[in-house]
């Protein structure tokens, strides 16, 4: 069993790690979860002077590097923000910092660079088990959590389908997420649900959806974009099929690729979708009563207004 | 838990080239989508998930290796998946995709309603499909990243 009470206090001041994603293309998340924050009374301290967590780009050049800058950014909220929980609401900074948890734990080779370069570039080093790192989703679920949310939004989000989509790497590789897998009130990695949790909680019906955890091709981008866009469409049409209004992202590459390659999908193999992509906290904002505007979602590729003002979403 | 003892399933691969294989899946899975209502509902989830055995073969064949006639959880599909995966852990990418696909078969199988049985394979194609251009993107870039798909072409080049 996990302890709720503790984490539901623990995670209400948290050091907070958008990454470079959330600035660019995945802005609309970056809003939103602020937003959310400031409406629910979390508190949100951007870790200072952060740098990229090395994404994947570093990470298949020499993996050491990337458990550096992923340490780096570790090292800034213990060291600097003084704070020991980090929130990292993208999937692939999420992913790089508990792997750079792990290695750090693991390995001394890891440890060794690190603290090398750590050293050379003037900050202090970071030790594994200094900071906890968490997702958006594990942030949500214990500080408001299903109750909260039912209590704030009054099933809002009724009439709304949803399929949630939480892409590959948020569960993924098992190993370097500890404190999954642990029985009642834990996230499963084989079939994820605290996004299903939330915007049930909220009022929305969550469809039955068999690609939750399927690559999106986001790897494939650059180098074989027909692939990505077959992989695309494909998830999009299942969640067509399953009868989904919307699709729910909780990860900026994913939600990226799904609304481009849905335009490129049109005009590549003409294949149209309707099905909209919005970031999970955009529809709990909603469902709490917060503007599109003030949520971003007039900044995504995905134009939900028409579903928004269909299903009764306007504050 | 359904234990398959299905009838062999015509290869559709077979005297296709490597390269093209894949092609051929895909195309005999977007037949199965296209052809709605038209076909046997349960004969098709079974060509369905002998499709999704022939992906996870063309696999292993890739990397020289013989593939199992085993089953896990009554499944060869799973064995398949496993055999895959071992020295590869991105593989495991796709282990839900390949549980989701023997999950839609049971459902077929049991499914009474001839309506349910249909919406049930639609979505049985999809998670075919997406296996099949999962694996068949990741045979493009064999060679691999710890976890990223398309790390090959970069270090191939050695940038």
């Amino acid at each position: 069993m996990v302890d709720v009470t503790d984490k539901a206090k623990k995670y209400r001041d948290v050091a907070y790690y958008p990454g470079c994603a959330l600035e660019g293309t995945g802005n609309g998340y970056d809003v939103s979860t602020r937003a959310i924050a400031k409406e629910l009374d979390l508190k949100l301290t951007d870790v200072k002077d952060w740098n990229c967590c090395g994404a994947m780009e570093v990470k298949n050049i020499d993996p050491k590097i990337q458990t550096y800058l992923s340490a780096r950014v570790l090292s800034q909220a213990v060291n600097v923000n003084k704070q020991d929980v980090v929130m990292a609401p993208c999937n692939g900074c999420y992913h790089n910092l508990k792997k750079a948890e792990y290695d750090l734990a693991h390995d001394p080779k890891s440890q060794e660079v690190v603290a090398n370069l750590s050293s050379k570039s003037g900050h202090k080093n970071y030790e594994a088990g200094q900071a906890e790192t968490i997702h958006a989703l594990d942030w949500l679920k214990a500080t408001v959590g299903e109750e909260g949310l039912r209590k704030r939004t009054k099933g809002k989000l009724a009439g709304l389908k949803v399929a949630n989509y939480y892409g590959c790497m948020y569960v993924r590789p098992r190993h370097i997420f500890p404190e999954k897998d642990k029985g009642p009130g834990s996230e499963s990695t084989s079939k994820p649900h605290f996004m299903d949790d939330l915007l049930a909680a909220a009022g929305a019906e969550n469809v039955e959806f068999p690609l939750k955890t399927a690559c999106c091709g986001g790897a494939h981008t650059l180098s074989d974009s027909d692939t990505s866009t077959k992989l695309v469409l494909n998830i999009l049409q299942a969640a067509e099929a399953s009868g989904a209004d919307v699709i729910a992202t909780e990860c900026p590459t994913c939600h990226s690729g799904l609304e481009m390659h849905q335009v490129r999908a049109e005009k590549r193999f003409g294949k149209k979708t309707n099905v909209k992509v919005m970031y999970f906290t955009q529809i709990l904002g909603l469902a709490l009563g917060i503007g599109p505007r003030k949520l971003g979602i007039h900044t995504n590729i995905s134009d939900g207004m028409e579903l928004i003002t269909e299903k009764r979403l306007l504050p | 838990m359904i234990n398959i003892s299905a009838t062999p399933i015509a290869d559709v691969t077979a005297g296709s080239p490597l390269t093209t294989r894949f092609d051929v899946i895909e195309t005999r899975i977007d037949d199965i989508f296209e052809s709605g209502g038209g076909v046997a509902v349960k004969v098709a989830a079974a060509e369905l998930l002998s499709l999704g055995e022939k992906v996870l073969e063309l696999w292993l064949e890739a990397r020289d290796e013989k593939p199992t006639l085993e089953q896990k959880e009554g499944f060869r599909l799973l064995a398949l998946h496993r055999q895959g995966a071992r020295g590869e852990p991105s593989f495991n990418a796709c282990r839900e995709t390949c549980r989701e696909l023997v999950y839609h078969y049971n459902l077929i199988a049991t499914e009474q309603t001839s309506a349910e049985a249909q919406r049930q394979l639609r979505l049985m194609t999809m998670v075919a499909k997406h296996l099949c251009l999962f694996v068949g993107g990741k045979m493009q870039v064999a060679g691999l990243g710890d976890f990223c798909c398309a790390a090959k072409p970069m270090r191939a080049d050695g940038n």
